[in-house]
């Protein structure tokens, strides 16, 4: 267990505390016995070693929500990896319930906390690090923006929850009656939880059914064009609209 | 009504008004404009109507005779919420900026007009995963060097994905009347109990997401009158200040953010957090008028 937050200047891994079950059997599946993960509260910290290759490992466990302290110690954490390890491979492994639903965080401005993790991230692309997520238990909404779409391209293990909000609460929100809503999703993959409808959206890459293979060719693979994504998406059925817009958008007569 | 939208409450202007109000007259493109009838391909089988525009207009102009790409998001349909092809909107925008940096000598510079609830929930994952790329894209232009300035002062405020992404922005001009935060307060309410937060307490919402508290907090960076002229003064000097992002800008950042958390994580309240800045009557502070708070943000030095 690690005794202090994790800041810039400690880069110092300790031994495996008593990490939860959940994380310990997904480092497993990736890494074999080869990992050494810190956790503290919600916090996970460590590395693994895939193919002889030594791999950073940042994430959350618990379904933690994405609060200040958590983004502070998750950005923490990648600075020390682009300062100590330079081009080390980055692998966050996402567990959340969403961002962190609180007064405080909020009075604190949790968004430029989440923001600051997701430009330690692109800074560490920029810096020649290879990063990649996996959503291992659960991944909501902004937790799941600032987690895992900051470190994408983003996998998953089968059977996670993914979800930017519940029927019910989606539902109220959008005054449609629970049972034409439950209707809707069965053909509308852009209204319904569930990961599968994230995989059509294309921004689920992968589901990973063998861990250790999906992470080396993860790693293996060449980094990937900026529309991606959205090819993804469209290809897969999730999003009929977004690549032709973005490209009409960018090749737009004028100025 | 005043003709001129220059002359009017920023806050009760149309995303174009907007446009307007803030480029130099007659300088604007839009790309994809309603004649081109670019709509949500979801909303139709919800029997909810659509926009031209889906809610935001994207395109370019000039601001002081310097040409800029811009986007205004469109309060009055949705409440701007960010929907596939409004986000794609955005992403391409963004990504255009890049391909004219790489093409073209000297960065051109985005503006962004934010006024949005946040993902368009009718859509809800196509308009998160849309948050996403929009996110990457910024971050994109930044580390190339090309500045993007945001403002907020629109009747929804900048709640959600853009709250975060914004913050990515070479700097950040906000109204009063502004407000900038992830979760909305009805949205807290209802998760955690109005002990938590009261969503009816006006008061309470403006102290803890308003202009006011961002900018004595340090994360808007100029707050402005409600008035489209003082926006475009305070874009144009921003645009002109890029920043770097880098390992040495974020190391900084995250020791500014860290010691917020030491300094005021235990603070139940703006006006205590106001108080430990070094603010005399705290209390005040929402009454200021802007000549007043601009001496207090001047004294405290944030």
């Amino acid at each position: 267990m690690t005794s202090s937050p994790a800041s810039v200047s400690d880069p110092a891994l300790s031994r495996p505390g008593d990490l939860p079950s959940e994380p310990a059997r997904v480092l497993s599946a990736l890494f074999g016995a080869d990992w050494e993960v810190a956790v503290q509260g919600r916090f996970l910290r460590g590395e693994g070693r895939a193919d002889g290759e030594t791999v950073a490992v940042l994430g959350t466990c618990g379904h933690a929500a994405i609060g200040a302290d958590l983004a502070l110690a998750l950005a923490g954490g990648v600075l020390s990896i682009l300062r100590h390890h330079p081009g080390r491979p980055i692998l966050l492994l996402v567990d959340n319930s969403g961002q962190k639903l609180s007064r405080r965080d909020e009075l604190l401005g949790n968004n430029s906390y989440l923001a600051h993790l997701a430009k330690c991230l692109a800074v560490a692309r920029a810096r020649g690090h290879r990063t990649l997520a996996l959503v291992y238990s659960e991944a909501v909404s902004g937790g799941f923006l600032a987690t895992g779409m900051s470190a994408g391209p983003c996998y998953a293990l089968p059977g996670v929850e993914l979800r930017v909000m519940g029927l019910e609460a989606m539902s109220k929100v959008t005054l449609i009656p629970l049972d034409r809503l439950s209707a809707l999703c069965r053909t509308m993959p852009t209204l319904a939880p569930g990961v599968e409808n994230f995989v059509r959206m294309g921004v689920i890459r992968e589901i990973w059914n063998d861990p250790a293979d999906g992470l080396r060719q993860a790693l293996a693979a060449p980094p990937e064009a900026p529309d991606r994504q959205r090819r993804l998406g469209l290809a897969r059925g999730g999003r009929p609209a977004a690549a032709e817009v973005a490209e009409r958008v960018r090749r737009a007569p004028g100025g | 009504m005043t003709a001129d939208p220059r002359a009017r409450s920023y806050l009760e202007l149309t995303a174009r008004q907007r446009l307007a109000g803030i480029l130099d007259p007659g300088s604007f493109t839009e790309f994809l404009p309603p004649p081109d009838r670019v709509v949500s391909p979801h909303l139709p089988a919800l029997d909810l109507p659509v926009a031209f525009d889906d809610g935001i207009v994207v395109g370019t102009g000039r601001l002081d005779g310097r040409p800029v790409l811009i986007a205004a998001q469109e309060g009055g349909f949705m409440g701007g919420a960010v929907g596939e092809v409004h986000g794609a909107k955005l992403t391409g925008l963004l990504e255009r900026a890049l391909d004219e940096q790489a093409r073209e000598d000297g960065a051109r510079g985005v503006v962004l007009l934010l006024e949005t609830g946040g993902v368009r929930l009718q859509e809800a994952n196509a308009g998160l995963v849309a948050m996403g790329e929009v996110q990457q894209a910024l971050l994109d232009l930044r580390l190339a060097g090309v500045p993007v300035v945001v403002a907020i002062g629109g009747a929804n405020g900048c709640y959600g994905g853009l709250s975060i992404i914004c913050r990515s922005a070479d700097a950040l001009v906000m109204s009063e009347a502004g407000r900038l935060s992830i979760s909305g307060p009805e949205v807290i309410e209802t998760a955690c109990g109005a002990e938590e937060f009261d969503a009816r307490d006006r008061a309470l919402v403006w102290r803890t997401m308003g202009g006011k508290h961002r900018r004595l907090l340090g994360d808007c960076d100029a707050l402005v009158a409600d008035d489209p002229a003082a926006f475009r003064a305070a874009i144009l000097h921003h645009l002109a200040q890029p920043r770097p992002l880098d390992l040495a800008t974020l190391e900084a950042e995250h020791a500014m953010l860290r010691d917020r958390i030491a300094a005021f994580g235990d603070c139940a309240d703006a006006t205590e957090v106001w108080g430990r800045l070094g603010v005399d009557d705290p209390g005040r502070v929402p009454d200021l008028d802007e000549k007043a708070f601009d001496d207090l943000v001047t004294r405290l030095g944030v």
